[in-house]
């Protein structure tokens, strides 16, 4: 079930500016791995660069190796890779001309399956590893932007999880939520962890000692840190991680 | 919801009583020993405190990483502190139950009289321990309260082993050795059954946030 | 500043607003009022249905004018539709930012402001010598070439509205950029587009000076499109422009009837699509 996930040596550059300096990191699979950092250290572009989204940007460029199942990611034709590597976006953002069922299967109907049946299983499956099922059962036909924030954040999970990704990325995936709703999708991804390897940027540092089982500090463009989060959080090596998370940065 | 701190709380509750079991053995083998007054196994108990103070360790480890990792608030964060109080009050009571197991090493000769009172008060404060950590794992205010009343009984235990001993010590001087290091392992055991009651007062203190001493 | 004096001022530039908008729309209501005064009179089965009688006689129509506008402008949607939001869907999905396309747009915005006789003329030089007749084909093309920066800009915008977070959404899940276009962004997009054509079509249903080059007009029904051919806007202007009573009737009949098929027009496309934010 362990997708293995490599980076090395990875530059990205926006323009002339270099957003990333050089990463090295092994991404342990079946585990969540948190990255941290303060605004424009590198995290959103380092993530987007695991399934290739940085490139869709005008101006950008990238070097270095990423290896994912031991193939290296620029070997493979990107829309391939996106089915392997999912994400989560940081405001939900459900197809609005689709319904809540649509939405789920979105990923799957529209790369060429039809079987009626195996759509409605998938869909039912997501739908359920995203804690959505029992919500949204009798109302699949509605539209997808029917439902409040935490739900809709909910449907784009079970519309990535439906692809069936290697990996799957989140950026913020809680950060336009209410409280409760962010405490739901706290234990999703608790939940999720057994049979996907994901990666989650927040910028909420509580959110990633909450729910994280390793933690990687970020800080323009450099990786400083990067080890099991009850340690990253007590007893943190690097100084400059110890000063970004008791606050006193800056 | 906060599956993470649910089970890291049920793990401080086992360690708890790990460590509260630890304790129960080295009074049970302490008393024994002096008993016997075999020296071997006292040697063999003063070395046993060990795992005690590595359970302490882990037990303080787990509140620092749960506190980072989950910032508890409210009852929750009262639970994690004190069951970091409730360690270093149980890792007191290995270190007293084995100056029992010291004291055996300077007795000379046979026991001066049947000890009776003594044994009575071990007996007692060790179910005052169990007790506690029984009302901490179960928030059970009614335990914690009647921890006080439990104390005075030791309190007044332990007056009438002083006094009986004081008697013994004035008819015969030759015993007045041993009568002194009797009165001592009484001490040890009132001590051992005080810091019982702290555990009691930890467990009022999750429940209210307020402080009340049981120890009067 | 006193507040007296504030408080007067406030009411007096409110005063000096208001009558400004009502004088603003007095050209307007009055120019309803006026065709609907004068032609409603004149409207009556018979002007949709019967041809154009000569002049004096009573009882006549323009029912070859009306069937004409509606020939033309199809002719002109089916041409100008699919080109103005293929082109819009180019400009905005594959190569927003290249030299090329902010050629395209300038040239296409200066295609918006173009007087519609100069495209009637080139038309007539380009098509109608060519072809040797008056067609309705080369007025429906001319219609298109006025149709299709309309339509170019309108998709455009209702393009851009599409949240990029949309597009990602589809990226992300492993959909190729030509499935994400066509089936999540443009259906998104859908009625914003849809009205942009509508509102493009009751442009071009109003148009008489192109077609005087092009289509040149028809006293009868036109038996193909190769062949000049009635419509609305110049039988209203010959009528119009004639010496006739009856005529000038017939005129006012048929500016109501283009009125109302422009109002009709943007009324459905504003209220029947209304889009809601993305």
């Amino acid at each position: 079930m362990g997708h293995t996930l490599s980076v090395r040596q990875l530059e990205a550059w926006y323009g002339t500016n270099q957003t990333l300096k050089g990463i090295n990191m092994e991404v342990s699979s079946n585990h969540v791995t948190a990255i941290i950092g303060p605004s424009g250290c590198g995290k959103s572009t380092f993530v987007r660069c695991i399934n290739r989204m940085h490139e869709t940007l005008p101006g950008t460029k990238v070097k270095g190796e990423i290896i994912l199942d031991g193939e290296s990611i620029y070997d493979q034709d990107p829309v391939v890779l996106r089915k392997m590597v999912g994400m989560v976006f940081q405001k939900p953002n459900p197809f609005p001309s689709m319904s809540i069922y649509e939405n789920v299967v979105a990923g799957v109907r529209l790369n060429g399956m039809r079987n009626k049946q195996n759509l409605q299983d998938i869909a039912e499956k997501s739908l359920r590893m995203a804690a959505l099922w029992d919500e949204v059962k009798d109302r699949l036909n509605y539209s997808g932007m029917s439902l409040s924030g935490g739900q809709q954040q909910r449907l784009c999970i079970a519309r990535a999880l439906a692809v069936e990704p290697a990996v799957l990325l989140m950026d913020e995936p809680a950060s336009a939520l209410d409280p409760i709703a962010t405490t739901h999708i706290e234990e999703l991804i608790r939940q999720l962890k057994e049979n996907y390897t994901i990666l989650i940027v927040t910028h909420n540092m509580q959110q990633a000692a909450r729910i994280a089982d390793s933690t990687a500090f970020f800080l323009t463009g450099e990786l400083v840190e990067h080890g099991p989060t009850s340690e990253i959080f007590t007893n943190p090596k690097d100084k400059r991680t110890e000063d970004y998370i008791t606050g006193r940065f800056g | 919801m906060r599956q993470s701190l649910n089970e890291g709380q049920l793990i401080l509750i086992q360690l708890l009583k790990d460590m509260g079991g630890e304790v129960e053995r080295i009074l049970q083998g302490c008393m024994q020993t002096l008993q016997s007054l075999d020296r071997t196994q006292a040697e063999f108990w003063i070395a046993e405190d060990q795992k005690v103070n590595d359970l302490e360790r882990q037990i303080d480890d787990e509140c620092v990483r749960l506190i980072a990792t989950q910032q508890p608030v409210a009852k929750d964060l009262r639970k994690i502190i004190s069951a970091m109080r409730i360690s270093t009050d149980l890792e007191r009571m290995g270190d007293l139950a084995i100056d029992i197991a010291k004291i055996v090493l300077r007795i000379e000769g046979p026991l001066l009289k049947q000890l009776i009172d003594i044994p009575l008060m071990a007996d007692k404060a060790l179910g005052m321990m169990k007790q506690g950590l029984e009302a901490y794992s179960g928030e059970d205010m009614v335990l914690a309260h009647d921890l006080a009343v439990q104390d005075d009984e030791v309190d007044k235990l332990y007056n009438r082993v002083v006094r009986d001993l004081l008697v013994i010590m004035t008819k015969n001087p030759d015993v007045l050795d041993q009568g002194m290091y009797l009165a001592f392992v009484g001490r040890y055991l009132e001590r051992f059954a005080d810091h019982a009651t702290n555990i009691g007062e930890n467990v009022i203190y999750i429940a209210t946030a307020g402080r009340q001493d049981l120890n009067i | 500043m006193n507040g007296y004096l504030r408080k007067y001022r406030n009411w007096m530039m409110l005063g000096l607003f208001i009558a400004a908008t009502i004088i603003a729309l007095i050209p307007l209501f009055g120019v309803l009022g006026y065709v609907v005064k004068n032609g409603l009179s004149a409207l009556n089965l018979g002007f949709f249905i019967n041809l154009p009688k000569a002049m004096g006689l009573p009882g006549g129509g323009m029912a070859n004018a009306i069937l004409g506008t509606l020939i033309m402008v199809l002719i002109a949607s089916l041409i100008g539709i699919p080109i103005g939001i293929l082109a819009a869907i180019y400009l905005t999905e594959y190569d927003r930012h290249s030299w090329l396309s902010t050629a395209v747009r300038f040239a296409t915005d200066v295609l918006t402001g173009i007087p519609s006789i100069i495209v009637g003329i080139v038309i007539y030089t380009a098509v109608v010598l060519k072809m040797g007749n008056f067609s309705a084909l080369a007025g429906g093309l001319a219609l298109a070439i006025i149709m299709i920066p309309l339509i170019i800009r309108s998709t455009e915008e209702m393009l851009k509205l599409v949240s990029h977070s949309i597009r990602e959404a589809g990226y992300a899940l492993g959909i190729s950029q030509g499935k994400t276009i066509l089936r999540i962004v443009l259906p998104t997009a859908a009625k914003g587009i849809i009205t942009g054509a509508m509102l493009a079509v009751a442009r071009i249903a109003g148009e008489t000076a192109p077609l005087l080059f092009t289509a040149l007009g028809n006293q009868y029904w036109a038996r193909s499109l190769n062949e000049p051919i009635a419509s609305l806007p110049v039988q209203i202007f010959q009528y119009a422009t004639s010496p006739y009573k009856e005529w000038h009737q017939q005129a006012w009949a048929g500016s109501l009837v283009l009125i109302l098929i422009v109002i009709i027009l943007n009324l459905v496309a504003r209220f029947a699509f209304r889009s809601r934010s993305i």
